[in-house]
């Protein structure tokens, strides 16, 4: 690489390295990048209780960190990386996530993402449960955390590139003194995208030993990037001492390794069979998603495309370097995390090198790819690397030039407007090009990178768009783009997707087979019961620093005999083994849904306290609910009208297709509103999607500032 | 007529196995469970466990999504 960056000390702490007690180090890092502190706070016994770690640690520093009325872009929001009590053990697979938590540029309520990569561990290796860094800097720096030596430093970074692959591979050769400290450091690093934008991610690296190369997990949703370079952050970097397999230090190593010894057999005999995650990871999908009707095409308008198989899991499991061991945390033997080596760029600042990407994941190539009608791998290639060393969020830019292109199409663009770009649906080359104009700051891309809900504003006021019509296919809700699946024939997953804390995000809830296919949850009862347990027990995983895919991206081959396939009970199990066996506190399957429960209606009365969380703001665009055009309608006649005459007892012969479509919506938003009241009902929230004071005592949150904003709303 | 997951009225032919319902649906994924008038059916028998008219099936499909 040819940086060439200088550093320069502004602030510098020492402190000893203590060493972690069952999962935990008992403090956090503060920095505050306005004034140059760094400071160790403790961690409290009721922090642990109640907030365990990971999104819980994020949200309880954030919460005391910042005012009714902070902005994404004021001093006083932070960016909060924690991983969690059992991040970091290395005997079972997916247990090396860290938890990213700040105010959003998109949605101005707190956002929180489930990363990969080494930093978190490190970090706490390093001898700290969280970073917590707050204020901005005048200009742009680097923090070090070195738990070689104790000391933390805030330091000037003139030179030093900011797109992620440079600086990433720059830090890292700077700073290591030998080979093996590479393996040991971790930096995270956003990208000029991010400074442009509000749809910047971070990239957080682990070292990739075979490679010689450091690699990139993405904190992509809700703009975390865009605050770190607000902050004038270009990178954080932790160096630890070396890892081993007690480095965690839990209580009981043998209850651990015997759940992890279960889980690699069953990868072991079965995942050939299963999902083939070790060859092909998440872009099995592709294929699986199109099979059903729900891979997003065109803006979501239809759920399938006869040039699927050009980008399906056949394709990258060729693309893929295969037989090598992609774990992004030590000890994972479902190994997803592919690249696609010596790839040789074809446009922009980095045209002609060869470069490694990391993915793409489903979730790029549903969102880059068919979405917005690129059946091309390469394109979506050139589109996954740039947007990860520019750090943006591949899911938002995805759906959000999905939505432009149909913009275009509709006439509500032209080209005149994108500054001579012709955005329609399959033009690769103009969507890099918009990429490129994001990471400048220039054109169009400017325009485009403010996210689907500011555009949609602007083109109304700009160029006298139908506010109805951008309202209905854009697709965000709270001011995050939608992820990458078509729900209009799944409630349980409109709802997966509106009545989440951050924002369409699966993560929360991914019900479309459960609902649509299995017909598991035909009463409004039973889809609350699934949009009250699955949300809470995927918010585990971010409490204590796991990966979701283990859990039910193999499964045990008795589990069809089980009474609940669909949570996987025996992997259940494995998780309540691994919390006792690392903290020493005995728990139940039971426990592990009240402790999210307890941070998720924390994170509700989060967003009520900056003026959201509401019933209003768990809308949702009708593109997510149904057909929009009558072009939609009559891909899927046969469908919509069985549901007129079998649901609504309607003649659809004796109707135009303008007509059907207004009853068809009118049903449809009536049965999201009476879902609306049984989620709510169902997790202990008024009509107004507002926690009651007795959910708060039950979970033990009624701490006074938080009854506090509650009862405005009571 | 064989009724797929409480809902779905399927037209039933002779012969027809546990194997020829799935590609008639399109279910492709392959964390399923096939249950045929209560009775879980063994992966291995799905190309040759033939579904009775009348019959009621239920393919529980598992949680997928990233
Ligand atoms: S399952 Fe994949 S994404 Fe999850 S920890 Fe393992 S390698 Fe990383």
């Amino acid at each position: 690489m040819t940086a060439q960056g200088s550093r320069r000390v502004l602030a510098e702490f020492a402190y000893e390295v203590p060493p972690v007690e069952r999962g935990y180090t008992n403090q956090t890092l503060y920095v505050n990048l306005s004034d140059n502190t760094i400071t160790a706070k403790p961690v409290t016994e009721e922090m642990k209780e109640k907030f365990i770690g990971g999104r819980g640690f994020g949200l309880w520093l954030l919460w005391h960190a910042v005012k009714d009325d902070t902005k994404w872009n004021d001093p006083e929001n932070e960016i909060i990386i924690s991983s969690g009590p059992c991040g970091g053990i290395t005997q079972y697979p997916g247990s090396g996530k860290s938890l990213v938590v700040t105010i959003s540029p998109l949605t101005d309520i707190p956002i929180d993402s489930n990363v990969g990569g080494h930093f978190g561990p490190l970090l706490k290796f390093s001898g700290w449960d969280a970073l917590e860094i707050q204020g901005k800097a005048e200009k742009d720096v680097i923090v070090v955390i070195d738990g070689q030596n104790g000391r933390v430093t805030i330091e000037e970074a003139d030179g030093v590139p900011v797109d992620s692959h440079l600086v990433g591979h720059w830090l890292i050769e700077e700073m290591a003194e030998k080979e093996e400290d590479r393996y040991f450091m971790s930096v995270v690093a956003a990208g000029s995208g991010a400074e442009h934008t509000r749809i910047g991610c971070l990239n957080f690296s682990f070292y990739d030993r075979r490679r010689k190369a450091p690699r990139f997990k993405q904190a992509g949703r809700g703009g975390i990037g865009t605050v770190f370079r607000d902050k004038r952050i270009k990178a954080i970097v932790v160096k630890s001492p070396p890892v081993r397999g007690d480095s965690n230090r839990p209580a009981d190593p043998e209850r651990i390794a015997r759940a992890g010894l279960r889980l690699h057999k069953e990868i072991h005999d079965y995942d050939d069979q299963q999902n083939r995650m070790r060859k092909r990871g998440t872009p099995y999908l592709v294929q699986i998603m199109d099979d059903y009707d729900l891979l997003p095409v065109h803006n979501f308008k239809f759920g399938s495309h006869p040039d699927t198989p050009k980008i399906n899991g056949d394709v990258w499991e060729g693309r893929f370097s295969q037989g090598l061991p992609d774990g992004c945390w030590y000890g994972c033997t479902m190994s997803c995390s592919h690249a696609v080596d010596h790839y040789t760029v074809r446009t922009g600042p980095y045209k002609g090198q060869k470069v490694i990407v990391d993915g793409p994941e489903y979730e790029t190539i549903a969102g880059v790819g068919s979405n917005c009608g690129i059946f091309d791998p390469d394109a979506i290639l050139e589109i996954n690397f740039y947007c990860d060393t520019y750090g943006i969020d591949t899911i938002s830019f995805g759906t959000l030039t999905a939505f432009v292109m149909e913009c275009y199409e509709a006439g509500i663009l032209d080209k005149e407007k994108t500054g001579g770009l012709e955005l329609r649906f399959g033009n690769a080359d103009a969507a890099i090009e918009l990429l490129h104009q994001m990471a400048r700051g220039e054109g169009f891309g400017k325009i485009a990178g403010q996210g689907v809900r500011r555009m949609k504003e602007y083109f109304v006021k700009e160029f006298g768009a139908d506010p109805q019509f951008v309202q209905d296919i854009g697709m965000e809700a709270k001011g995050l783009e939608y992820s990458e699946y078509v729900c209009k024939e799944s409630l349980a997953q409109q709802g997966g997707y509106g009545l989440t804390n951050k924002g369409p995000q699966h993560d929360e809830a991914w019900l479309i087979f459960m609902d649509m296919v299995s017909n598991l949850l035909p009463t409004f009862e039973d889809k609350a019961e699934a949009l009250h347990y699955f949300p809470m027990w995927r918010t585990w995983f971010g409490l204590c620093g796991f990966c979701k895919l283990p859990w039910n991206d193999i499964v045990p081959p008795d589990n069809a005999m089980t009474d609940e396939p669909a949570k996987i009970p025996a992997h259940v199990q494995n998780y309540v083994e691994i919390f006792s066996g690392v903290t020493g506190k005995e728990v139940t399957a039971d426990d592990l849904i009240t402790m999210s429960e307890r941070v998720y209606n924390f994170q509700r009365v989060f967003n009520i306290r900056l003026g959201k969380g509401l019933r209003e703001h768990d809308a949702v665009p009708y593109r997510s609910m149904g057909p929009v055009t009558v072009e939609e309608y009559e891909s899927r006649a046969e469908r919509y009208d069985k549901q007129l005459r079998e649901l609504l007892g309607l003649d659809p012969e004796k109707m135009t297709t303008e007509e059907k479509l207004a009853a068809l919506r009118k049903y449809r938003e009536e049965q999201y509103e009476k879902l609306i009241d049984a989620v709510y009902a169902r997790r202990g929230w008024t009509k107004d999607g507002v926690p009651t004071l007795e959910t708060l005592k039950r979970l033990g949150i009624d701490y006074p500032d938080v009854v506090e904003v509650v009862k405005r709303h009571l | 007529m064989i009724r797929v997951n409480n809902r779905d009225e399927v037209e039933w032919e002779e012969g027809m196995t546990v194997s020829d319902l799935l590609e008639r649906m399109r279910y492709t994924f392959p964390h399923i469970i096939v249950k045929v008038d209560g009775e879980v059916v063994p992966r291995e028998e799905y190309p040759t466990r033939t579904i009775p008219d009348g019959a009621d099936v239920r393919v529980i499909h598992l949680i997928a999504g990233g």
